[in-house]
């Protein structure tokens, strides 16, 4: 893609003339898009949004759509261009620096993906299964050792894709309080310098890690690359701060979040649940299904460098494009009753990892903890349940990744 | 219509069956796989999508010396 950013952040044509939603918007249930979300629902393919600055842009709302334009070339994820979309103040703070894979567009990314590619195969995460069962064991065990009740997201749900990423990168889980921390304020803040702070001792952290390991390197990921000579395709110090910074964040937040909220919704569904239990090969089905239906990653964004239509709309050159995965999971032509939890429906096909050359590269390491998480959790504690209403326990915002702030529960 | 699966890159995305269901399938392992009597693509427009859409470049298609090009 060699076409010069456009300067121009200016409103584009809105041709349906529907008054624009504003986007995001904090959910009032934790796993269903809010009801200022309907009339988006009702526009498929495209709707038109606001963002939090004012800006206008597309909202891709169709299931088919949006297969066909994240994979479009046209539209770039490079979030240091003149007039890239951003959904938070906090996000406006750190858009001049470059974000490795998830940013980059082609023909970079393809070679950045290709050295981060070997430790995310299906065989590999396969052949991690073992290690994320000891860890899921040993956390429970401490768990129970101090219940009878406990908040799941800080006794279970971070610490166990802190530790499985923590050994795949090579990373000291004694570090984890530090990086857990700097993580939720680079998602989170609350205020832009947070977020920008949190991403300088990320990487100051990250590259004093990185020189350790030139020194001498172990087993991890980043001690792989570090071993790399620059003739096979060796990485600088930046770039592979960048690398570890982004795939730090993302293995343990994500899957945090997917494993308190996953288990939220199963608690407060408890014929759904008690189906998953009667039946454990359903399971990872019903991980596909709760990956759909919770959609906890909700705002991809992109910047047309090139007029696109679609189905008869222009999204013209220098226009802001989000994804709302929650939106699109629920494609009622796609997915009959989409609001209802159902196991046996074929959800497999859904965008919540997003999709075309930035869907998540950690898909398989992600389906495997949430798998043995979530077995192991309600094998272990069959009476497990909340420990304070549904309805008072806080949840994220809508404007960062969706989850649980806390999940109480007792057995 | 030469198409190509590179089993040690496939990361089981299932993207390509999504695209071009017709042609692309899952094996028992989550692999991507051709359908039986599809090798060729059977003339579908869609492979060449599927082939973009692969998060990880696994899938080629078209003549070989377009192999990892698309």
């Amino acid at each position: 893609m060699t076409d010069t950013p456009t300067t121009d952040a200016g409103p584009a044509t809105d041709q349906r003339a529907a008054s624009p939603v504003a986007f995001p918007q904090d959910r009032t249930c934790p796993y269903h898009p809010p009801a200022a979300y309907d009339p988006l629902r009702a526009a498929r393919p495209l709707a038109r949004i606001t963002l939090f600055d004012g800006r206008p842009a597309w909202l891709v709302t169709g299931h088919a759509a949006a297969r066909r334009l994240l994979a479009d070339q046209r539209l770039s994820t490079d979030r240091t261009r003149d007039g890239f979309p951003v959904t938070t103040a906090r996000l406006a703070g750190v858009r001049g620096r470059k974000t490795a894979l998830l940013g980059v567009d082609d023909p970079e990314h393809r070679t950045q993906r290709k050295m981060v590619l070997p430790e995310f195969t299906l065989r590999r995460a396969a052949a991690l299964r073992p290690h994320i069962q000891r860890i899921v064991d040993e956390r429970l065990d401490t768990m129970v050792a101090r219940g009878p009740s406990a908040d799941l997201v800080t006794a279970f749900a971070l610490p166990v894709p802190s530790m499985v990423i923590c050994a795949l990168l090579g990373v000291p889980y004694a570090d984890h309080e530090f990086f857990e921390e700097q993580s939720r304020r680079l998602l989170r803040g609350p205020l832009p310098a947070d977020t920008l702070d949190a991403r300088d001792r990320l990487e100051a952290y990250l590259g004093e890690l990185v020189d350790r390991k030139r020194e001498a390197p172990g087993e991890g990921l980043l001690d792989d690359l570090v071993r790399r000579q620059p003739d096979e395709g060796g990485i600088d110090r930046e770039q592979l701060v960048a690398f570890a910074v982004i795939l730090l964040v993302a293995g343990h937040e994500t899957t945090a979040n997917m494993i308190s909220l996953g288990t939220y919704t199963l608690l407060t569904n408890p014929g759904r649940l008690a189906e998953l239990r009667a039946d454990p090969a359903l399971l990872p089905g019903a991980v596909e299904e709760l990956m759909r239906l919770l959609s906890i990653a909700d705002g991809l964004l992109r910047m047309a460098t090139e007029d696109i239509e679609v189905d008869g709309q222009t999204i013209r050159s220098g226009d802001g494009v989000v994804f709302s995965t929650s939106v699109i999971n629920r494609d009622e032509s796609v997915y009959p009753d989409p609001d209802a939890l159902d196991w046996h429906r074929p959800a497999r096909h859904h965008v919540a990892f997003g999709f075309g050359i930035h869907q998540c590269l950690g898909q398989n390491l992600a389906r495997a903890e949430l798998e043995i998480a979530l077995r192991t959790l309600f094998d272990r504690l069959p009476t497990l349940r909340l420990a304070a209403p549904a309805d008072e326990i806080p949840f994220k915002p809508g404007d960062t990744i969706q989850g649980m702030l806390e999940l109480p529960v007792t057995w | 219509m030469r198409i190509g699966i590179d089993k040690d890159t496939c990361i089981g995305a299932g993207q390509c069956v999504m695209v071009a269901p017709g042609v692309f399938t899952q094996d028992d392992d989550g692999y991507s796989t051709l359908r039986p009597g599809r090798e060729d693509g059977a003339g579908s427009a869609l492979v060449r999508e599927a082939a973009r859409a692969c998060p990880v470049g696994a899938i080629t298609a078209g003549d070989p010396e377009d192999a990892g090009t698309v």
